[in-house]
């Protein structure tokens, strides 16, 4: 079988580093081909060039085995090549439609003509199986019904090579299932899908063959069917990696947080965000919340570390009642926090990295004195951060936290939330966008918390993670516990149904 | 993760931390060509030489070099209260009034505070500083408790303190024949501090080594304290600020008082001056206040970029007003601030590309 676009040694330089270094991706019709590596790996500078958006300084591009040089996104539009974003680009108060015709919309005389537009919308979204409502306004509907408006962009725009960059990354379980179902679909009408992502188990799932890139070169293609999940991994951190989380057995001791009754009213929906939620994390535990996004989740770690008001309920840390106590208060009593948002809630971008790493702590006499801050403790500080959790940054404490990798920032997080030796430690979704070294890690580091006798809080969106990590799990769904099950006891499709409140378990 | 340190050969330069400076000079260096274009434009024959009043008109004599220091005072105070506020990101674009307000109370105090002796210059300046303050509150609590936007609020207290500033003089320090305040009492005057003997026969003045000093002071507070670490915390990221325990809404009050307090003791440096300048009662905003916001605008909201942007305004409108010798309106001056200003704005639009632009060479594509 033919090449259907060939990108031939593509040499990428940016002043001081080799994105691109030598890299060959040749993909063939209809196939899913899978473009692996790490944050950093080259796999968007990649992209970039192949959208015209970057000029290699060597290197040739050739479709259907001719060459070709893209000039920009438009032209690669018009060459058939298209690509649906990890953040959609969409009109938020425009219609499915609209949103889909944006830019090539069918017109006569300046007059849209909206009917033939829909027409082909609807013939497509038929072939394909890409259900959506034409009508409803994208701030309306479902973040994998957006995506596969995204899908329809690229097919109504009669792209052949369907470019998905880290398409997963946002949906639940199920929707995950169905975009693997659509991408096959697509591929069986003869369309090529590069799939970019750092998720092997997709990848083991819908792909025929897997490029691996690890800090701007090629490490080489493989056929998917003929390598187990270890060996890419491998492939792409360049050492092996240990997927499974190491964890010895462990008896929980005393309550460290107990959560009585806990009501959050919404104040513009009439159910609770989260409703009479009972809960208990012990010492040396690591309590799993699974659960679809959006079902109270977030509500309840806001109000357990004091950002939102609670408003029936209690909250107790370690026998005290915390429900009405600062943030402050709740943060130098043995709370720590790794929040879900770590770029507006756990950083501030602009500062150094050690002035992010004393966040919680300016205020202690080790940082302070007399209101000054006492500058050689604070760089001690970070460097002995720095050089125990491993943080990599340009310039070492003085860098800037904004210019550090995704991977890194949470690492800074993790190191400055884990170094003050908590009691109980709240985690959400811990390893959102990181790569298998960095997961890896943040798994090892949350374990050895729970090893040393802290009580773990994690809120996690993706079941593997909750499987591999937790020594019992809760599944929310719509702002209650339906499941209180230990992970041995359960299997992932159980839990799917549990998340999707088709099942109740006891919850006591 | 392909981070500089992996990389021994071409390290790429950090702009960003020069490119505040350099495109705060940039910015003046396009006004000033603007405003060249502009004398071309009104008269071609004379316009190199009323440029080179603007450029060197100041530098005459040392009497001109004091003069700067003596107009650099008040906008140099008025540019740290914006540049201050800016830094918890909030506009105070109230220095107007606040800057009044601090005159009023320091010019009661100067005129019926004669038993204080040889301490009224000081009273009289702590109560400038006070008005000021009190002033900034208003906005300050309401924006903290209320969430009422602080533009709106302290737009509408520079009316009111224009107004209350009229009442104020009227009723307590007021001379009727010429429609101003009276004049201070000689000791409410600031001590010269050898600025006499330095620049002999100008305005210079005790006022401007406090100003210096009181940058100096802004700057240790901002970057050397646990309390402006909490405030520029407060400015970069809200949210992170709150989920550190950090204590917003405080910290927005404190803000501003300490803004609102530097306006006012720039009316208080102004109108104790000893140079002859009374509050007179019309309903016009005090110039200083709205000079300020561009005097931060050039200094980059650092308070010593903000001391050198005051001096290097001073600079050209003291040069400026030697044009006239050669035909030309003091007013080009005004033109080339602004243009200097546009350019300032236009500099931080530019050093922000700048940062992406290096962020996004140093591998970091997320």
């Amino acid at each position: 079988m033919e090449y259907i676009i060939e990108m031939l040694n593509i040499v990428k330089e940016f002043p001081g580093i080799r994105a691109n270094d030598d890299i060959t991706l040749q993909v063939k019709k209809g196939e899913i081909h899978a473009l692996l590596g790490e944050n950093g790996a080259g796999k968007s500078t990649l992209m970039s060039v192949l959208f015209g958006m970057y000029k290699p300084e060597s290197g040739t591009i050739k479709l259907r085995g001719q060459e070709v040089h893209i000039s920009g996104p438009k032209m690669a539009n018009e060459l058939g090549i298209g690509m649906v974003h990890q953040h959609f680009k969409l009109v938020h108060n425009f219609t499915v439609l609209q949103n889909i015709i944006l830019g090539v919309e069918t017109t006569k005389n300046g007059f849209l003509k909206i009917d033939e537009a829909r027409k082909k919308v609807m013939a497509l979204s038929e072939q394909y199986g890409l259900k959506v409502d034409p009508d409803a306004l994208i701030s309306d509907i479902t973040v994998g019904m957006q995506q596969r408006v995204e899908i329809l962009k690229m097919l109504y725009r009669d792209n052949e090579i369907l470019i998905f960059d880290e398409p997963t990354a946002v949906l639940t379980p199920q929707e995950i299932d169905e975009l693997m179902t659509i991408m096959k679909g697509l591929a069986a009408e003869g369309k090529s899908i590069v799939f970019i992502t750092h998720k092997l188990e997709e990848i083991k799932r819908v792909a025929d063959r897997c490029t691996v890139l690890r800090r701007g070169k090629s490490i080489g293609t493989v056929n998917v069917a003929d390598v187990t999940i270890e060996q890419m991994s491998e492939m792409m951190v360049g050492r092996k990696v240990i997927l499974h989380v190491e964890k010895a057995q462990m008896d929980a001791g005393k309550p460290v947080l107990e959560v009585k009754n806990l009501t959050i009213r919404s104040e513009r929906a009439k159910k609770n965000k989260v409703n009479n939620l009972s809960l208990e994390v012990r010492e040396g535990e690591i309590v799993c919340i699974a659960g679809v996004d959006g079902n109270g989740q977030s509500e309840l770690i806001y109000a357990i570390s004091g950002l939102v008001p609670v408003n029936e309920g209690q909250i107790i840390l370690k026998g005290e009642d915390i429900t009405n106590k600062s943030i402050r208060y709740r943060n130098v009593h043995g709370l720590s926090h790794i929040p879900e948002d770590r770029h507006k809630l756990g950083l501030v971008l602009d500062y150094s990295l050690a002035e992010n790493l004393i966040l919680m702590e300016y205020f202690e006499p080790r940082f302070q004195k007399g209101g000054f801050l006492r500058n050689n403790e604070i760089i001690k500080h970070a460097n002995k951060l720095i050089e125990q959790f491993d943080i990599r940054s340009s310039e070492g404490y003085k860098t800037r936290v904004r210019s550090m990798s995704g991977g890194n920032q949470q690492k800074a997080i993790a190191a400055r939330e884990l170094s003050r030796d908590p009691d109980l430690l709240l985690a959400v979704q811990p390893t959102r966008g990181l790569d298998v070294g960095a997961i890896e890690y943040m798994h090892k580091q949350i374990v050895r918390a729970r090893d040393n006798g802290k009580a773990v809080l994690v809120v996690s969106f993706e079941l593997s993670e909750v499987m591999r990590l937790a020594d019992r799990i809760l599944v929310m769904f719509e702002g209650e516990i339906v499941a209180n099950v230990r992970p041995s006891e359960v299997t992932e499709n159980e839990l799917g149904l549990y998340m999707a409140g088709a099942k109740r378990g006891d919850a006591g | 993760m392909m981070s500089k340190k992996d990389n021994k050969g071409f390290r790429i330069p950090d702009l960003t931390r020069v490119a505040g400076p350099i495109s705060s000079i940039g910015a003046i260096v396009v006004g000033l060509i603007i405003g060249l274009i502009i004398l071309l434009i009104a008269n071609p024959s004379k316009a190199l030489e009323g440029f080179g009043w603007i450029i060197g008109g100041s530098l005459q004599s040392p009497k001109d070099i004091g003069n700067v220091l003596y107009y650099a005072t008040p906008i140099i105070m008025t540019g740290l209260s914006v540049a201050f506020a800016f830094r918890t990101s909030l506009f105070n674009i109230g220095a107007s009034g606040q800057f009044i307000m601090g005159a009023v109370g320091a010019v009661i105090v100067g005129v019926h505070g004669k038993f204080l002796g040889s301490f009224q210059w000081v009273a009289a300046l702590l109560a400038s500083m006070v008005f000021g303050a009190l002033w900034a509150l208003i906005p300050g609590i309401l924006k903290a408790f209320y969430n009422v936007n602080e533009v709106i609020s302290f737009i509408m207290t520079n009316y009111i303190g224009m107004y209350l500033a009229n009442i104020l003089v009227r009723e307590t320090v007021y001379h009727k024949l010429t429609n101003r305040s009276l004049p201070v009492a000689a000791t409410a005057n600031i001590p010269k501090m050898g600025m006499d003997k330095l620049f002999p026969e100008s305005m210079a003045n005790g006022g401007f080594i406090i100003a210096v000093l009181i940058a100096i002071l802004v700057y240790i507070l901002l970057n050397k304290t646990t309390f402006g670490f909490e405030l520029k915390a407060c400015g970069f990221n809200k949210d992170a600020s709150r989920y550190a325990g950090i204590n917003a809404k405080k910290n927005i009050v404190l803000s501003l008082l300490i803004a609102g307090a530097l306006a006012g003791i720039g009316g208080g440096l102004l109108y104790l001056a000893g140079s002859g300048k009374y509050i007179y009662v019309e309903d016009v905003l005090a110039a200083e206040g709205f000079t300020g916001i561009s005097v931060a605008l050039l200094g980059m909201s650092h308070p010593i970029g903000t001391l050198f942007a005051g001096l290097f305004i001073a600079y050209i409108t003291v040069g400026g007003s030697y044009m006239q010798l050669a035909g030309f309106v003091p007013e080009i001056i005004d033109i080339i601030t602004a243009t200097i200003i546009y350019f300032a704005a236009f500099a931080l639009i530019l050093r922000s590309v700048l940062q992406r632009f290096r962020f996004r060479k140093a591998g970091d594509k997320s």
